[in-house]
């Protein structure tokens, strides 16, 4: 029974699905702690009550998203050893090491002090409880560099040698794949990535309640908050996107190139096209919308310039390659899927930056300019969902971008699959996963709005502003 | 083997050993919340006494996990591939357990509120089960091949060794949770606990009995290594002899850390069995070890330094994070 489909084709699909889910709560996790950190601190500081307040509210949209974003993590885990058995054991000796250390700092970390941060309101001064939502915070970024350090040895090994007798990558510089010139471009990008996440879901957030002028000086200072953060992510987020950018040109030119949607070689100066029509099948572009000198400025921060086409880099990974792999490899990557997404990635950068600006100026002290500006709440309103669009197209650039190999050059996609595992188990996983995901995407969105309409009331009424805490006083009777 | 492969091994053991430990009685504290807890209020303290922790004790697991891929590769890709469906069971289990504490303080309604429940005590008991089937069918013995791969057919892992492993580790997990509420509650919980828990610690000496004999015609324990399997087996058995008294006598403290140590014994026994194996084939040719499983000596090394470096520093706060809220909840 295969139902004419591949243990391949269902093992692909599966990942990206889970990562995909799973990275909808990640930077949303990583971001909102900051974020929860920063408001946090601000009570702590001004001693402001209300700052306390914005904590704790937005700390209840956090919490759902960690709750999710754990357990769609554990799936992650035991996914290599379930789907991808003979990746694993050809990458075990590099990859365990970085997942491994990733449980052993950063998991323990967060959920530790996550656990302290959620029950510890009433046991601590503000201080000590604000240190919590750091430490919590700092082990979500330690928790991303771990798994980035893996994914980015994915994209460009280093620190290895392949072990003569077994066939296996084999770890020779612990430092080497530490210091993966890849990993510092990527870690960046996507933690800046995750602030903006955060930081867009609760400024969007926020717009609703305003549009609804509910506890309008609640929201408008989580928006002068959270957007400040925005802009300040926004500027990293492209920035280091455009360092990175200028590495992949180098190190994976045909990601490069199909990003671009260039087929032939651009020739001086390069023009960059803002939208194209392309034929895959022939590998040539139909027509396409230029704007000329941009690619050379977006490739080499220069006016002039040739970009290697995907047709030229075929050739050129046939030569390096065939004689390893053979002549029947497709080097070409699925062009339309990231040319697309990087238009996603770019616009949308764009626009935070944007919005931001408007945002903070229309937010700003003394004028109630941002509540007389609807149609800005509104766009505001819909930058919520913007972010998880962009970081799903930086992850598929990132990851189809790859085509075919798993690990860059070493390992093919097809080698990596369970040989074990079949059609029927992994329809029913993806299956089984599909509606489990569908269940807890709806609850997420549910509760969230949820939480938005109940707004902050209970925390800003409570006249010992003291939430639920089962260990607090009276909680404890003597024997 | 070499040491390091040796200390690997018993890592592997450690980390999964701190995992039925803890989430052990996570597991049990679980499926009390549909069965001891008779009120509202009951369910919410019962949660609250695992509240600020259970988050922390899962890490156990993804330790071991991630441990074992650092360390036993080969043992991580034939373990998991093979037991597919288990774990992908394992997984649904503990996503609805996972999210259902938070889920259902946000619930408005009582069926609302009451399907979190019902997430979190099956979620708690199939994990649980299913592990326990997972390990037992482990050192029976399984269909692997000459490259690692096992291709196991339905009763290959579902039979009466399994199931009473299985079983046998839920009835644990579920003493161990029970003993948790004893010490972490005050009032009727804390009374109905002990209550319930004196009928099912005989039930547990028959499923103890049950699973030795079991374990003696279905797996090479009592052959290869007869003196330690049986002085483990033992050792399960004074344990529950303490933890049965600590119920008679109303000895908080003895019954948990003997249901705890008892779980833990169970792990060393299997571990003990598996040496120096890692999987047990059928065709003991195919057999998986300790010394073709792990990997090189650099990465072996590097991940001891790392994390006798860090687990110092973690147990540090993890353990500090009990004391913090080690304070009896009133029923």
């Amino acid at each position: 029974m295969n139902f004419g489909l591949s243990i391949l084709s269902l093992a692909r699909f599966q990942f990206a699905m889970t990562t995909v889910f799973h990275f909808f709560f990640v930077p949303l996790s990583i971001g909102l702690a900051l974020i929860v950190a920063i408001m946090e601190t601000i009570y702590v500081v001004k001693k402001d009550q209300l700052y306390k307040h914005m904590a704790q509210f937005w700390g209840r949209i956090f919490l759902l998203s960690f709750a999710v974003g754990v357990v769609t993590g554990i799936i992650q885990e035991f996914q290599f050893g379930m789907n991808w058995s003979d990746y694993s054991r050809f990458m075990g000796d590099i990859f365990g090491a970085p997942l491994a250390i990733e449980a052993l700092v950063a998991f323990f970390m967060e959920s530790t002090f996550i656990g302290l941060w959620m029950f510890g309101w009433d046991r601590f001064s503000a201080g000590i409880h604000c240190v919590f939502i750091w430490l919590t915070s700092i082990g979500t970024m330690i928790s991303a560099m771990w798994i980035l350090a893996a994914n980015s040895f994915m994209q460009n090994p280093v620190g290895f040698m392949i072990n003569a007798k077994t066939g296996r990558a084999q770890m020779t510089s612990f430092g080497a794949v530490v210091k993966n010139p890849q990993l510092w471009y990527e870690l960046p990008h996507v933690l800046f990535g995750a602030f903006v996440t955060g930081a867009f879901v609760v400024a969007g957030m926020s717009a609703f309640a305003l549009l609804k002028k509910r506890n309008i000086d609640f929201f408008r200072k989580s928006v002068k908050v959270s957007l400040i953060v925005g802009l300040v992510a926004t500027i990293g987020v492209v920035g280091m996107g455009d360092l990175q950018t200028r590495y992949i040109i180098k190190e994976q030119p045909m990601k490069f190139a199909a990003t671009e949607g260039l087929y032939e070689d651009s020739g001086s100066p390069a023009a960059w096209s803002i939208i194209e029509s392309q034929n895959t099948k022939k590998h040539k572009s139909n027509w396409s919308i230029d704007v000329p000198y941009v690619l050379d400025i977006l490739s080499y921060h220069k006016l002039s310039g040739n970009v290697k086409g995907q047709n030229t880099l075929n050739k050129e990974l046939h030569a390096k390659y065939d004689k390893k792999f053979g002549k029947d490899m497709n080097y070409y990557v699925p062009a339309k899927t990231l040319f697309w997404s990087f238009r996603v990635m770019a616009i949308s950068g764009g626009l935070f930056a944007l919005i931001a600006i408007i945002g903070l100026f229309f937010n700003r002290a003394g004028t109630d300019l941002i509540m007389r500006q609807r149609w800005f709440l509104w766009v505001l309103a819909i930058c919520t969902f913007l972010p998880f669009a962009a970081n799903t197209a930086g992850w598929f650039i990132t990851e189809l971008g790859r085509y075919p190999w798993v690990v860059y050059g070493l390992l093919t996609i097809a080698d990596a699959v369970s040989p074990n595992v079949s059609v029927a188990s992994l329809l029913t996983s993806n299956i089984v996963y599909f509606c489990l995901f569908s269940g807890l995407g709806i609850v997420m969105i549910v509760l969230s709005r949820r939480a938005l309409r109940q707004g902050p009331d209970d925390l800003l009424k409570a006249a010992d502003d003291a939430p639920y805490d089962p260990y607090g006083k009276g909680a404890f009777s003597h024997e | 083997m070499s040491n390091l492969q040796f200390l690997w091994f018993i890592l592997v053991g450690v980390l999964f050993s701190g995992f039925f430990f803890l989430e052990g009685f996570d597991f049990g504290v679980g499926m009390a919340i549909k069965s001891l807890a008779q009120t509202s209020h009951e369910r919410d303290v019962v949660i609250d006494t695992i509240g600020p922790h259970w988050d922390a004790n899962e890490v156990w697991l993804i330790t071991a996990g991630g441990a074992m891929f650092a360390s036993f590769p080969m043992w991580y890709a034939s373990l998991f591939s093979g037991f597919y469906l288990i774990l992908l069971l394992i997984l649904v289990a503990l996503i609805m357990r996972g999210v259902s504490f938070e889920f259902r303080s946000r619930m408005l309604t009582e069926s609302g509120r009451n399907f979190w429940e019902w997430a979190a005590t099956l979620g708690s008991f199939f994990a649980a089960f299913l592990f326990g089937m997972m390990f037992t069918a482990l050192v029976k013995g399984m269909p692997i091949n000459a490259h690692g791969d096992m291709s196991a057919h339905f009763t290959d892992y579902v039979n009466l060794f399994s199931l009473v492993g299985g079983v046998a580790v839920t009835l644990l997990c579920y003493l161990h949770g029970l003993n948790f509420i004893r010490l972490k509650t005050t009032g009727p919980l804390r009374e109905r606990a002990l209550k319930w828990a004196r009928p099912l610690y005989w039930l547990l000496f028959a499923g103890e009995v049950l699973f030795a004999v079991l374990l003696y015609f279905n797996t090479d324990f009592f052959t290869k290594k007869p003196v330690s399997s049986l002085i483990l087996v033992a050792v399960l058995v004074i344990l529950t002899i303490l933890a049965t008294w600590g119920v008679y006598s109303n000895h908080e403290w003895l019954s948990f850390i003997s249901s705890g140590l008892s779980l833990i014994d169970v792990v060393v026994l299997l571990f003990n069995g598996l040496f120096p194996r890692v999987m047990v084939a059928n065709n003991a040719a195919n057999s998986i070890l300790i010394k073709d499983a792990s990997n090189s000596p650099y990465t072996l090394h590097l991940m001891t330094v790392i994390s006798l470096t860090v687990l110092p520093i973690m147990l540090v706060y993890f353990i500090w994070s009990y004391w913090v809220f080690y304070k009896r909840l009133a029923s």
